[in-house]
């Protein structure tokens, strides 16, 4: 029973994606991977507007103290098993913001981070292959 | 025990279910081909049902009773009607004197269990979507039910869907005549927003208001919504091929005839779909009521006058 729910987890994440104060320069990556280019759908991998249809929280940016509680309470509000990936460098490690005065993250500061995508911005080869390495380490 | 085969296997739920699934696949590919896409696997809409079924389910605190009912009730009146079109199809006997007027509640029964669904969850983004489902509803029904006078007319005033069916097995089809295939262009029109495809998605505007209605749904409720959505892909076309190009006939090689005009609606539907932009609900409600509606009523009286 079990391997077939994870099983249909691993061929069916839905993404949410949350800007917690990045440049948006992650966040036009991210669309990338749907472009045909892509075609993320290929695996069933999809954008969702709601964070209660997602499987996966996509994380962009430095997280702002504006930010902060928000990207928690999102976290709370997802059903459960959630996971989540910071993506770019400022998400990783807070990037050229890490010393600012209005940094609260970086994300895995705020909620627990599955995988970790560095890079300004990554490319979409590296968040596709993010995401593969989240689905293998899914168990 | 033959009316519960009936409703859970053959005609019913898991007949219908499997050709829905089947249907949004290729709603999905068609999209994704066009879009110069690949498009997803077969099986696609299993893994999302399967997974949706394994996530949490997080209900509103106080609404457990009406948040869990809505999407139930959606796929159980789904499920009654291709019940219903489905046997008389097979045998034009069944069914009852008026069974017509039930079918047309039970299509709106979907549209409803979203407006109380959504209502129920007490989100701001939810409650703009309801009231947009409500304009939408009191839209397309109007012509919907308008156009599907003119079968009714043309068969000699019978509402039993068995007679319909028989008369056009007789008579000819009602799309061969003027005034039917001017009311089966409306209906397509308004299946396009029964189904809340995109010139009318109005409702659940992805990227505008994040799928409206169904915001707070999650896990097993909302695999229930979309199970009963994929249906619906179903199930509409079949109600229009049954009413205006006589229903599919399983006899030999006509089977293939009735997939080829199941797949000729669906196709058309979905690509009128990628094609277009959304409209906004005042544009959606003046093209209802003043375009599509006096279409049909021209079709009504063409009925009356014979042509």
């Amino acid at each position: 029973m079990m391997s077939v729910k994870l099983k249909a987890l691993k061929r069916s994440i839905w993404l949410f994606h949350f800007n917690s104060g990045s440049c948006n320069n992650c966040d036009i990556e991210i669309v990338d991977c749907l472009t045909p280019r892509y075609d993320l759908e290929r695996f069933g991998i999809k954008l969702v507007g709601s964070i209660r249809h997602a499987d996966v929280m996509m994380v962009t940016g430095f997280v702002s103290r504006q930010a902060a509680p928000r990207l928690k309470l999102l976290y709370e509000q997802a059903p459960k098993p959630i996971f989540v990936v910071a993506v770019g460098t400022c998400a990783c490690s807070g990037g050229i913001f890490a010393s600012s005065y209005n940094m609260a993250g970086p994300v895995d500061k705020i909620i627990p981070v599955d995988v970790y995508i560095p890079g300004c911005p990554p490319k979409p080869e590296a968040i596709i292959m993010g995401v593969v390495k989240l689905l293998s380490k899914l168990k | 025990m033959n009316w519960l085969f009936n409703f859970i296997v053959f005609p019913g739920f898991i007949f219908t279910a499997a050709i829905g699934m089947l249907a949004s696949w290729f709603d999905r590919k068609l999209t994704a081909r066009v879009q110069w896409r690949v498009g997803p696997p077969v099986l696609q809409p299993l893994y999302d049902f399967v997974k949706l079924l394994g996530k949490e389910t997080i209900i509103p605190k106080g609404s457990f009773g009406t948040f869990v009912l809505a999407p139930i009730s959606s796929l159980v009146s789904v499920t009654i009607v291709s019940t219903m079109i489905w046997n008389v199809m097979l045998w034009p006997d069944r069914g009852f004197v008026g069974d017509l007027i039930v079918t047309l509640y039970l299509l709106t029964i979907p549209s409803i269990a979203l407006i109380i669904g959504g209502a129920v969850s007490r989100n701001p983004l939810a409650s703009l979507g309801v009231s947009r489902e409500i304009k939408l509803l009191l839209s397309y029904e109007l012509p919907f039910i308008i156009a599907m006078f003119v079968p009714v007319i043309k068969a000699g005033g019978s509402i039993k869907l068995g007679d319909l069916l028989t008369y056009q097995w007789e008579n000819g089809l009602f799309i061969g005549s003027w005034s039917g295939a001017i009311a089966f262009a409306c209906v397509l029109a308004c299946i396009q927003a029964k189904l809340a495809y995109v010139p009318f998605d109005i409702p659940e505007a992805e990227t505008e208001i994040n799928n409206g209605p169904l915001i707070e749904y999650s896990g097993t409720p909302l695999a229930i919504f979309k199970l009963s959505r994929w249906m619906l892909l179903f199930v509409l076309p079949m109600f229009v091929i049954f009413m205006f190009m006589g229903g599919i006939s399983l006899h030999g090689w006509h089977i293939l005839w009735g997939i080829l005009k199941y797949i000729m609606i669906l196709g058309f539907v979905i690509l009128v779909k990628v094609t277009n932009p959304r409209v906004r609900i005042d544009q959606a409600l003046k093209f209802f009521w003043w375009g599509v509606t006096p279409l049909a009523i021209v079709a009504v009286i063409l009925a009356f006058v014979g042509v």
